[in-house]
């Protein structure tokens, strides 16, 4: 029984890597996708000169084939060296790993408030339904889905930064409280949406759970209204993982928009500064660590219905 | 022995007081009103059946009685509870009542038990933690399982062996009564068989109440003490089982027991009930039966008539009808072989040539340690009729989904008139009419489509509907506006819409009540007589086996273990598990 669930993982996780591998060959293609010769591209703003451009098709391999290349980039990537920066001349895999802090801090704050918001929020409202505060929670959650991450946070700087004066407008601040204080309000923002989201999702998988037989027969034979609950949550639980797993991806679209509005350093300004730029090496770095964070949720959500799904984990051992 | 009561229970209303007195039980939607007043008593160690069909009122009945009804349906009226009197309007204490005084069982055990939880630990909830492991060891001794089922998840378990399961946890914490809300109808018929005798046997152990919801008079007669018929959501007729099958006293008992089909010969046609029920809310001052009932007269259309003594015999016991004219209700005589029973069929089937034939098919489903189908050898002749019976997991489906090409065998071979089949020669009726027509299209356009595929104008389709006995005016209609048995008229419509020569159906009239069911089998034979049609009828029903076909397959775990004429399959069975199918089925109605 557990070798048969180790070998599922393991299957697993080799699709994952497999998929990846994909990722990296099309994010690898991006350099020429582009526009214009893949060499200038390169040099960017610097000076075009003959000896500047064999440098550059030396330094990238640019004469050898397509998939010597890509092997090349490839191997260097994976012990994190993505390359120079067209626009800094630094090097990529410092340069991301300096922004990657703030990103992994707000996004992670922002995912943990709206789970542990929207969550409960949405129980309450499935339990509720067609009362009043389902009414009011349910009505809330349109305006959250449908307000855009950036425009909430303006609202959120105009009124608690610059009104009231409780969060300060823009920064990452020192130390751990400080960070975190200056991390609130994108925080929030981020997790609007998100929360709002949330609550759907939660709202229409106890709701579901709660039509069903068993939760008919439970309440048939005398079980406590409280132990109901927690027979639904438990069934309610697989649906509503798989969907915090697709809201990793989300997550990264919001976190764009949302370190421009409220100025942080983390990778989603990055990405913004990068593609205005046209600095290729940085957006394939980028796009490539988007990918592995998503397909490795992906791969933790499959597990995790091993964990709460029973039928998953026996059919998961029979093949 | 499956005939008669099982317990020598109180039948009357004695000087014992009844476990549970409920007066005026008045179920509301919105919509109007869905149960109009009934009284119900049940003494300990009793069991009361109530039997109608689908919109009768009887599932909400037992819903009012626990509380359980669903969001927007109100109960009023007075429950008495070993002593103790709640009102149904107020906010009863539900909490306190159910478990320990009135336990619900459902129908299903695929869906009443949570997927993701172990069954002793379901079972387990009602016990106090202190011993819990001891308790639910012995709730599965009492039901007959060992004591590692508790940890299996029920996806593990057959169907028996869940409903078992549901059975302990609903007992866990001792209530005086049961209801059971029609057991075993999910289950097939040998193992329905073990279940009844599981539950009769608990109820004597234990001298609890039972109250048997049920759509199956048959199973009512061998299995209460007391029958309370159901109709349009009022009480219709209630007594002491064997006098209300016997004598019924209200014509709609009389004719909804004649539309049950004998298993042990064949009736030139079905009995049936014209018209459909019709909505509880849309009856005032009339009987609810007065449309469809051939002894209605001026007296049941200006009012409702009242439950009233059935004057049989002196010392009556409890018979009650409400019907104007009682004594003039005659059980329904199905009409007994007057014609031979192949009418319509080629006499010595065996000679004509094989329309259809199957050799050696074989299929296993991927991660399935059993094949679905193991060799099966199948020969239908033109303008036969065949049936394949069998109980889930037997592989019948499969074999009719082989035939039709939905499912592709591992080997053997499916040869229709000497050739390969096509869909203009076969066509199929699935088990449930209410998934198997496009909800977005009107039933003319459906028909219109399946015409189209086979070349034929959009003309056709009121012909087609003029077929199976409905007006052209339905063309204009969608499924939804449907009942069960009007929509799968239009799924055999449309099946032969492509001029098919061969009808494959599965299990057609299982989702359908007794009355429609009915209707539909006397529409096969009709259209067999008329059109020359060849059918291949799978069904798990014994009795629907008997009416419509000519000779039969029994299939046991992927193999044929027996075939021949119905009568000789049927009556005089060779197989053992032939024998053990038809020893399931619950005493015919009444001595042939």
């Amino acid at each position: 029984m557990n070798g048969a669930v180790l070998a599922f993982a393991l299957r697993r996780a080799a699709a994952t890597l497999a998929l990846l591998l994909a990722l990296s060959l099309l994010v690898f293609a991006l350099l020429y996708l582009a526009p214009g010769d893949v060499a200038r591209n390169l040099l960017g703003t610097r000076n075009v000169t003959p000896e500047a451009l064999a440098r550059i098709r030396e330094l990238h391999h640019l004469d050898e084939p397509f998939l010597a290349q890509y092997w090349w980039w490839l191997s260097h990537a994976v012990t994190g060296d993505f390359g120079t920066s067209i626009r800094t001349g630094g090097q990529v895999g410092p340069l991301l790993l300096d922004r990657t802090g703030v990103t992994a801090a707000t996004a992670g704050l922002a995912f943990l408030l709206s789970v542990l918001a929207g969550v409960p929020a949405g129980i309450a409202t499935a339990v509720r339904r067609g009362r009043p505060l389902d009414r009011v929670i349910v009505a809330a959650s349109v305006v959250g889905v449908s307000a855009p991450g950036f425009a909430v946070g303006l609202i959120l700087l105009y009124v608690f930064a610059l009104g009231l004066g409780w969060f300060p407008v823009y920064g990452t601040g020192e130390g751990f409280l400080d960070a975190l204080w200056h991390l609130v309000l994108p925080a929030v923002a981020l997790a609007f949406g998100l929360g709002a989201f949330v609550v759907k999702l939660t709202r229409a998988a106890v709701i579901r759970e709660l039509d069903q037989d068993y939760v008919t027969f439970a309440r048939g034979r005398g079980l406590s209204e409280r132990r109901v609950l927690r027979l639904v949550l438990r069934n309610a639980a697989i649906p509503i993982v798989t969907s915090l797993g697709l809201m990793v991806a989300y997550l990264f679209g919001g976190t764009v928009l949302i370190e421009v509005t409220f100025a942080l350093p983390g990778l989603g300004s990055l990405m913004e500064e990068s593609v205005l730029f046209k600095d290729i090496p940085v957006v394939q770095a980028l796009t490539l660590v988007v990918a592995l964070v998503v397909s490795v949720t992906a791969l933790a959500v499959d597990l995790s219905y091993l964990a709460i799904d029973p039928r998953v984990r026996a059919r998961a051992v029979r093949r | 022995m499956t005939e008669g009561p099982v317990t020598e229970g109180p039948v009357t209303e004695g000087p014992v007081t009844p476990l549970l007195d409920a007066r005026d039980v008045r179920v509301t939607s919105a919509a109007g009103v869905l149960v109009a007043g009934i009284d119900l008593t049940v003494a300990p160690g009793e069991t009361v059946a109530i039997v109608g069909e689908s919109g009768s009122g009887k599932s909400m009945t037992a819903r009012a009685l626990t509380g359980l009804l669903p969001e927007g349906v109100h109960a009023t009226g007075r429950l008495e509870l070993s002593g103790q009197a709640y009102d149904l309007a107020a906010r009863t204490p539900w909490q306190r009542i159910r478990g320990s005084q009135i336990a619900l069982l459902l129908q299903d055990p695929f869906t009443s038990l949570s997927p993701v939880h172990r069954c002793g630990e379901q079972i387990g909830w009602a016990l106090p933690r202190a011993g819990r492991a001891a308790g639910v060891a012995r709730l599965l001794a009492e039901v007959g399982l060992p004591s590692e089922v508790a940890g299996r998840y029920p996806f593990q378990l057959s169907g028996g062996m869940r409903q078992r399961v549901a059975i302990a946890a609903a007992l866990a914490a001792g209530p005086g009564l049961l209801i059971a809300d029609e057991p075993t109808t999910a289950l097939d018929v040998t193992t329905q068989h073990e279940v009844l005798e599981l539950v009769a046997g608990l109820q004597r152990a234990r001298r609890m109440g039972l109250i048997l919801i049920t759509h199956d008079l048959r199973l009512a007669r061998a299995r209460a003490d007391r029958i309370m018929v159901m109709y349009a959501g009022r009480l219709v007729e209630e007594g002491p089982a064997a006098e209300v099958m016997d004598r019924p006293a209200h014509p709609y008992t009389a004719r909804l027991a004649a539309c049950d089909p004998p298993v042990t010969h064949r009736l030139p046609a079905l009995p049936t009930i014209p018209g459909s029920v019709p909505r509880p809310y849309a009856v005032s001052d009339a009987c609810a039966f007065a449309d469809r009932c051939d002894l209605a007269v001026e007296a049941c259309r200006t009012a409702e008539p009242v439950l009233a003594e059935v004057a049989h015999r002196p010392g009556n016991s409890g018979h009650r009808a409400a019907c104007v004219r009682p004594s003039d209700v005659r059980p329904v005589a199905a009409p007994l072989l007057a014609v031979p029973p192949a009418a319509a069929v080629p006499p010595e089937a065996g000679l004509s040539p094989a329309l259809l034939t199957v050799r050696g098919l074989t299929k296993r489903f991927p991660g399935s340690a059993a094949p679905a189908l193991d060799g099966v050898d199948l020969e239908v002749a033109a303008g036969e009729a065949v049936a394949v019976v069998g109980e889930s997991g037997s592989g019948k489906t499969t074999l009719a989904r082989c035939v039709v090409g939905l499912e592709r065998a591992d080997g053997g071979s499916v040869e229709f008139g000497g050739g390969a089949t096509g869909p203009r020669r076969v066509q199929y009726v699935f088990q449930d009419p209410y998934s198997a027509l496009n909800p977005g299209l009107t039933v003319g356009a459906s028909l219109a489509e399946a015409l189209k595929a086979a070349g034929r104008p959009r003309s056709e389709v009121s012909g087609l509907l003029d077929l199976v006995g409905l007006p052209a005016a339905y063309a204009r209609r969608r499924p939804r506006a449907l009942s069960g048995g009007e929509r799968q008229r239009v799924a055999i419509a449309r099946a032969l819409a492509p001029g098919a020569e061969v009808l494959v159906c599965d299990e057609p009239v299982s989702a359908l009540d007794v009355s429609v069911q009915a209707q539909v089998l006397n529409l096969l034979s009709n259209l067999r007589r008329d059109l020359g049609l060849t059918l291949l009828f799978i069904t798990h029903d014994l009795a629907v086996a008997r009416q419509v076909a000519d000779r039969v397959y029994v299939m046991h775990r992927g193999r044929v273990v027996e075939t021949g004429p119905v009568g000789g399959v049927l009556g005089a069975p060779a197989h053992e598990y032939t024998q053990r199918l038809l020893a399931s089925v619950p005493a015919a109605t009444r001595a042939e």
